[in-house]
């Protein structure tokens, strides 16, 4: 069967509720994936934040220090470490105030991948790429 | 026939969403198709064995079982699941545990994904 797309799409916001933070951990596991296939397939997952899905994931955050979890800004890094492309919608960081430059990267542990910021119309094509369509 | 994948997300109690999920598996596994499905976040509280079905709360256990004996493949994610305290000795038997890649997995070789978000 080879390669299958999947587009993971996050509507919701971080810490509003569990599904857009296992959005990320269920798109992380795209690693592990193949222990579970044949030889040759694989899952290739698109990590799109879109919407109300772009609240919460800007750096600098402090739920470990505060709450003692895992915060949505570890996980978004460890998606990069581990070289998944991460999209964010750029008409809702406009749209909520967010620049850019306040969205983390993974730099210093060593991840050759950055966020992708880009208007809907590139995230609308990897749903249009994808097999299988996931809100989260 | 084809290959569903669904994930459930949903708690137990809270929302008719789960019931729906529970519901729409039953129904693809009686017209032939092959259902599996991925427990995730408060969706894994409805594993556990031993629930008293009270009218006024949306209940799992006995749907599940039917799900199961229907050949409906059900897994919970394991760490979602030991997060809210309930361990695999206490699990509806039949149940798989795994992990997310379990999910992937599915999802591989699905003709449909049907992903029924939670809280």
């Amino acid at each position: 069967m080879g390669d299958v797309k999947c587009a993971f799409i996050v509507q919701k916001p971080q810490y509003k509720g569990e599904t857009s933070r296992l959005a990320m951990t269920h798109a992380l596991a795209y690693q592990t994936v193949e222990i579970l296939l044949e030889d040759g397939d694989t899952v290739t997952p698109s990590l799109c934040f879109i919407g109300e899905g772009v609240l919460g994931i800007t750096k600098g955050q402090k739920a470990m220090d505060i709450y003692g979890i895992t915060s949505s800004e570890s996980h978004l890094k460890n998606c990069l470490l581990v070289d998944l492309d991460v999209y964010v919608c750029k008409e809702d960081l406009d749209k909520f105030g967010i620049s850019v430059d306040q969205l983390p990267d993974a730099e210093e542990m060593g991840a050759e991948k950055t966020i992708n910021v880009v208007p809907f119309s590139e995230i609308a094509k990897k749903m249009d790429e994808a097999k299988h369509v996931l809100f989260f | 026939m084809g290959a569903i994948t669904m994930g459930v997300y949903p708690g137990l109690v809270g929302s008719a969403s789960y019931d729906f999920a529970i519901k729409f598996a039953g129904a693809a596994a009686k017209k032939g198709h092959k259902v599996s499905m991925w427990f995730s976040g408060n969706a894994t509280g409805s594993v556990k064995a031993h629930q008293k079905h009270l009218k006024d709360y949306s209940t799992g256990e006995k749907y599940l079982t039917e799900l199961l004996a229907a050949g409906v493949e059900v897994c919970t994610c394991e760490a979602c699941t030991v997060a809210r305290g309930v361990q695999k000795t206490e699990s509806i038997e039949k149940i798989q545990w795994n992990a997310m890649h379990w999910y992937l997995a599915r999802i591989h070789s699905a003709d449909r994904v049907l992903l029924i978000g939670g809280e």
